[in-house]
């Protein structure tokens, strides 16, 4: 089971049945189809290439062309369910503003992002002292998308700022099992390779 | 009514006109009626035994009923077989694809070239102005005098795609899926300036003679030319007009005089001259209008996601080209904006191409694909084959 898969899988978990998802970066709309066929949602994707777009289409999902830094808020408040945006904050220019309007548009999100505080980042610059190249960071730092890495603590800090609550949280790293943790503690800020959240805006 | 004719070797095609009687008027925006209502149309295709495959495709300004088949006057091919035709997007084959042209214009609909039934004469300018709605309206009457209950898609670019768009917002219950390309859900200030420039060109024509022009014998050919060249400056984006001419000359050197010296301006020219022979000036005037006087939010309490509330059942795919400046992606984004607003289920695609508003015609396989798909999931959910 790659990675990929494993982080659709728990997505899948955590989308209830018949919800409205708006998928952000939503590629070539595979999660969406996935959610579709085994959760019944009624989705609509958001995707900056046109290859995406078009097979998203061919598909036969609902998908927009567009910019999730831009093009979120041509959508109504709470419009949707879930908002799902899997391993591209980082990438965007305004994190802080789409996570903001992720949970604008809609009533919980679910964000992964890959955690810049795990033991092999920081290993790597520790020992090499030289950007990190992991398993989950794979790329060289001048030709990376992520540039807006955070750690787990920071994404909590992040959290709190927007008044966020964290209902779930699971630290998905290759080769082992997700595991449900709790993003506060200190000791997951080094274990967790890639984070898995479900967020919701505080009552 | 229906006779059968063949125009295309490939394309099996039906239609003339449709005549309703004067019992069944086109009631109009501007507060009048229109009778006796007369459509002229083709059909592409075979409507199936439930009556769930028809297609209406809305045609932009200038085009008329002839999308797939050969133009009785021009005797070229349609004007949309890039995609309507065997083994393409919209497929006679599988779908039963319904023309017609709009009322207001000069292929066989009601029209300022049409007679009068109480006068006996041409309209003329006394012919009433008509709007967007109205085509939409006369469309609609065709479609249930066919029988045809549920559009499975409608479908236009262009002024088509704000025919589409107002079916949405009148005949939503009417139709399965939409298809929007190139459009506008407004005419805009430069929109209605350019159109401006067409209209006081046909005007000043001495030959337009006050629109009364068919009674004297004569078309103010040399105004619907300028109108027509003037448009299409507007089809095409300036990197493909420097692409197609560039400053190349039509002969060795300058004239040093007023002659057609640029490829450009040969270009022009031909475009115009060879409008006037299958368009009507006056028609040209009336559907101008008719597009000017398009505001679909406007109607709608100034909030276009209103238009649209009624129309979440339907599936909407909304296309735009990078270079189009007639009709901008930026016109498109705001259309999604107001569907998304409305809770309707829209997919948009921006396609990549320095052809501008005239893509809509040309080679543009990322189109055809979009198309494909979108068409391809929605007999999906139809259930069609």
């Amino acid at each position: 089971m790659s990675e990929l898969r494993e982080d659709f899988r728990e997505i899948l978990q955590l989308v209830t049945p018949g919800a409205r998802v708006l998928d952000v970066g939503c590629g070539g709309g595979e999660l969406l189809e996935l959610l579709t066929r085994e959760r019944n949602v009624d989705g609509q994707g958001l995707e900056i290439s046109a290859q995406g777009v078009a097979a998203c289409l061919a598909r036969g999902l609902a998908v927009v062309q567009g910019d999730a830094d831009r093009d979120l808020d041509n959508f109504p408040t709470r419009a949707f369910d879930v908002a799902i945006l899997s391993k591209t904050l980082q990438q965007m220019r305004d994190p802080r503003r789409v996570l903001s309007e992720l949970l604008r548009v809609a009533d919980h999100a679910v964000v992964s992002l890959p955690n810049f505080g795990h033991w092999r980042v920081r290993w790597a610059l520790l020992a090499h002292g030289r950007m990190p190249e992991t398993r989950a960071l794979p790329d060289p730092w001048w030709s990376t998308p992520n540039i807006h890495l955070c750690t787990l603590k920071d994404f909590m800090v992040l959290c709190d700022d927007l008044d966020l609550e964290v209902e779930i949280c699971r630290a998905l790293s290759e080769g082992q099992k997700p595991r449900r943790i709790d993003p506060r503690r200190p000791i997951e800020n080094w274990r967790a390779e890639t984070a898995l959240f479900l967020l919701r805006r505080k009552a | 009514m229906r006779n059968l004719t063949s125009a295309s070797p490939e394309i099996e095609t039906r239609g003339d006109t449709w005549r309703f009687p004067m019992d069944q008027p086109l009631t109009l925006d501007s507060g009048g009626s229109l009778a006796p209502l007369e459509i002229g149309y083709r059909t592409y295709g075979t409507l199936n035994a439930d009556k769930s495959n028809a297609v209406l495709v809305c045609h932009a300004l200038t085009g008329d009923q002839y999308l797939a088949s050969t133009h009785p006057v021009t005797g070229k091919p349609g004007w949309w077989t890039r995609v309507v035709g065997p083994g393409l997007p919209l497929d006679p084959g599988r779908h039963f694809i319904i023309c017609t042209n709009v009322i207001g214009g000069c292929m066989g609909s009601s029209g300022p070239a049409s007679t009068n039934p109480v006068s006996g004469e041409v309209y003329g300018l006394t012919f009433p102005v008509i709007t967007i709605a109205d085509m939409v309206r006369a469309q609609a009457m065709l479609v249930e005098a066919l029988g045809i209950e549920t559009l499975f898609a409608v479908v236009g670019c262009s002024m088509g795609g704000m025919q589409v768009l107002q079916w949405a917002a009148d005949f939503p219950e009417r139709m399965f899926s939409a298809i929007c390309i190139a459009a506008a859900a407004r005419h805009s200030a430069q929109n209605i300036a350019f159109h401006e420039v067409g209209r006081a060109a046909i005007m000043a024509d001495p030959d337009w003679r006050g629109g009364a022009y068919e009674a004297a014998g004569v078309r103010p050919e040399k105004g619907l030319a300028v109108a027509r060249m003037a448009a299409h400056i507007t089809y095409l984006s300036e990197a493909a007009l420097q692409r197609k001419f560039g400053r190349e000359l039509q002969r060795d050197g300058l004239s040093w005089g007023f002659d057609t010296d640029f490829q450009v301006e040969s270009y022009l020219r031909h475009q115009g001259a060879s409008f006037v022979d299958r368009f009507d000036a006056n028609s040209y005037l009336y559907i101008t209008r008719a597009l000017d006087y398009f505001d679909l939010a406007a109607s709608h309490d100034g909030v276009l996601a209103e238009a649209f509330v009624r129309a979440r059942h339907v599936r909407f795919c909304v296309l735009s080209f990078s270079s189009d400046w007639l009709y901008s992606t930026a016109e498109s984004r705001d259309i999604v904006r107001a569907l998304n607003a409305a809770g309707c289920r829209a997919s948009f695609v921006e396609i990549e191409t320095d052809k501008g508003h005239d893509a809509i015609f040309l080679d543009e396989p990322a189109l055809d694909s979009a198309l494909r798909g979108f068409l391809a999931a929605a007999a999906e959910k139809r259930g069609l084959s």
